[in-house]
């Protein structure tokens, strides 16, 4: 799926570009975005570098397996091919939490520690597993409680009311995540995890 | 109330975990430091790994919408959402959302201030840009991470998660406003 989106971006920019003549402009853009796309890989170490630290404690400490245990219904419901008592359920459960208190710092990086867990967990390492398309589903879908951000630009803007979005907000991302999470169940039997690969990818 | 609570939760989370989660660890005679420092060397390993996940996504996207692609898109989407109560302003953000998380920062700033920041599509607005993610960004730099290259369901099942996102948060400001 992201082979044929990646290239049809391009392919389609390339067109439009000798139609409306931005081929300088799509260059310009490429260049533009291979440097940002790695300033902001870069950007990410400092904090990455930081919370996988505190990770490693929390881990030694026993503090993931604990979250884990404490909230594995949710989690045997939401992964059930996360085993209980695995470090993978306590380290998405405080990805979420991080998503959950717009700790837009600490979120990614918990999120990638809960990838390598559940990556621990995959048999072939190249293709997702369910748990990981799930997290993805729950993560894109920008679980939040408070939208930290737009209520900013709305006060920054005179708004008398700038938290009046907060309600529909966390209404909207509810619905969001429960259709991208059911749709990754209804999808799942039509992705097999590993027989007949090239039957899927065409 | 519940917002000065919310607000305490933001400002205080991060620096009472720095400290807290060290002192559980030395409660329990965890090496604190040095366990700390063999987690952290992960860091850049990270960092670097996601490098050509993120400039391959990001360079397609960038392309798309220097070419005028995005603009032709929004122009074809727009007599087919004329059909639905869907307004049409809001279109551009629907897409740009997924897509790239500064371009629809602008849009949404852009627009907030253009139809005055307590107007119905202001809100709705907010709260489609506050619902949902940058989903290919998020997609890139997890997979990435851990190398994954097969995503399977992972796109479209975020993909529908952003439209039926953005669609509630139209329906519910719709209702609420």
């Amino acid at each position: 799926m992201l082979n044929y989106i990646w290239f049809g971006l391009m392919a389609i920019a390339l067109i439009v570009a000798a139609i409306n003549g931005t081929a300088d402009a799509v260059t310009k853009a490429a260049v533009d975005s291979a440097t940002s796309a790695v300033q902001i890989a870069i950007g990410l170490v400092g904090i990455m570098t930081l919370w996988l630290g505190i990770m490693r404690i929390a881990d030694a400490a026993g503090l993931v397996s604990l979250v884990g245990r404490a909230l594995r219904p949710l989690i045997g419901w939401l992964f059930p091919d996360v085993p209980a008592g695995h470090p993978a359920g306590g380290a998405v459960v405080l990805a979420l939490a991080a998503n959950v208190l717009g700790l837009n710092n600490a979120a990614t990086p918990l999120g990638i520690k809960a990838m390598e867990e559940l990556q621990a967990l995959n048999a072939d390492k190249d293709v997702a597993t369910n748990a990981m398309v799930t997290f993805m589903a729950v993560t894109t879908s920008g679980v939040q409680l408070i939208p930290a951000t737009m209520i900013g630009v709305l006060a920054a803007a005179g708004s008398t009311a700038p938290t009046a979005i907060i309600a529909p907000t966390i209404a909207a991302t509810f619905i969001g995540t429960v259709a991208a999470v059911a749709t990754a169940r209804l999808l799942q039997p039509f992705y097999p995890l590993s027989v007949s690969r090239e039957s899927v990818q065409s | 109330m519940i917002r000065a609570a919310l607000d305490a939760i933001s400002l205080w989370a991060m620096p009472v975990l720095l400290v807290a989660i060290p002192l559980v660890g030395l409660i329990r005679k965890v090496k604190v430091y040095d366990v700390f420092i063999e987690g952290a060397k992960e860091g850049f390993e990270v960092g670097v790994k996601i490098i050509p996940f993120l400039v391959g996504i990001l360079v397609a996207i960038g392309m798309f919408r220097a070419s005028g692609a995005m603009d032709l898109l929004m122009a074809g989407l727009r007599p087919l959402v004329a059909a639905t109560r869907f307004p049409a302003e809001l279109v551009p953000l629907a897409i740009l959302r997924s897509l790239t998380g500064s371009g629809s920062l602008a849009f949404t700033t852009d627009l907030i201030k253009t139809s005055g920041p307590d107007s119905t599509i202001a809100r709705m607005a907010a709260t489609m840009y506050g619902s949902s993610e940058t989903t290919f960004y998020v997609l890139a730099v997890y997979f990435g991470a851990v190398g994954v290259r097969r995503t399977r369901h992972a796109v479209p099942a975020a993909l529908v998660g952003d439209l039926v996102a953005a669609i509630a948060a139209v329906a519910v400001c719709a209702w609420m406003f």
